[in-house]
């Protein structure tokens, strides 16, 4: 019954500043999957915290794709961060497809020690 | 040198690191290294924009200097507000667990850890914040 409750949400953030992000979400069940594109920085991580915050009470799994993700700055670390808090002792929360720059400022931060990268 | 001056406004950013990499552009600063200097620009900038002025308005600016051989750039800001200095703020221990971190003082670390070297100084009622960065190394040695 999951494989068919999968619903597709795309939404841009650009508040402000030409600083864009595409957010888009899927869900098999309570197994949610954010997949970034863009900037995640000071104008668009209050729009993925909220997005985040809508599912995170009913969700067992939660994967961040960032794959897409060209920026991240300590505003988007801290979103990260509260994510996985909120799923602390409720499900898994993974990392996946990291770019070159992003894999080093979570180094950098000791944020590539904290999540499961995949 | 260049120089921005901008309202203190985090609507801002992108232009000030527009600004900036213009700059690191033309010396053909490498990728690595211009991500690692927008994330510090943003977390000092941003710091200015949210506290430096209270609730009122006021300017940044933004000074770029590039220096050659050794190929570095340094990044000036200057504000009027009131008198502080980021740099004393306390490291997060990054060691800890997810759960155990808080939020707080990531960015000025982050800054402090990518850049070669960051300045304060207090001067004629004005802020001064430089951060210096080399062109020829990546951001974590």
């Amino acid at each position: 019954m999951a494989l068919f409750g999968n619903k597709n949400k795309d939404t841009k953030s650009s508040a402000g500043g030409g600083s864009h992000l595409k957010i888009s979400v899927s869900n098999n069940g309570s197994e949610y999957t954010f997949t970034l594109d863009g900037r995640l920085d000071t104008i668009t991580s209050p729009d993925l915290e909220a997005k985040i915050n809508e599912v995170v009470g009913g969700a067992s799994k939660l994967t961040l794709d960032l794959g897409s993700l060209e920026y991240i700055s300590s505003a988007g670390l801290r979103v990260l961060l509260g994510a996985a808090q909120a799923m602390d002792g409720k499900g898994d929360m993974v990392v996946c497809n990291l770019t070159q720059s992003v894999m080093e400022v979570f180094e950098l931060t000791g944020f590539s020690r904290m999540f499961n990268i995949e | 040198m260049k120089e921005l001056i901008v309202e203190a406004k985090r609507e801002n950013l992108l232009e000030v690191q527009s600004f900036i990499d213009e700059q690191l552009e033309e010396v053909g600063c490498p990728m690595t290294t211009q991500i690692a200097i927008d994330v510090a620009v943003e977390e000092l900038f941003v710091n200015i924009a949210s506290y430096a002025y209270g609730k009122g308005e006021g300017i940044a600016v933004v000074q770029v200097t590039v220096h050659e051989d050794p190929l570095s750039v340094e990044i000036t800001f200057i504000d009027s507000g009131r008198q502080y200095d980021p740099l004393a703020k306390e490291d997060p221990d990054v060691t800890l667990s997810a759960k155990e971190r808080k939020k707080g003082g990531l960015g000025i670390f982050m800054v402090k850890n990518t850049m070669d070297n960051v300045s304060y100084e207090y001067k004629d009622g004005k802020n001064i914040l430089t951060i210096k960065k080399n062109l020829n190394r990546t951001i974590i040695e």
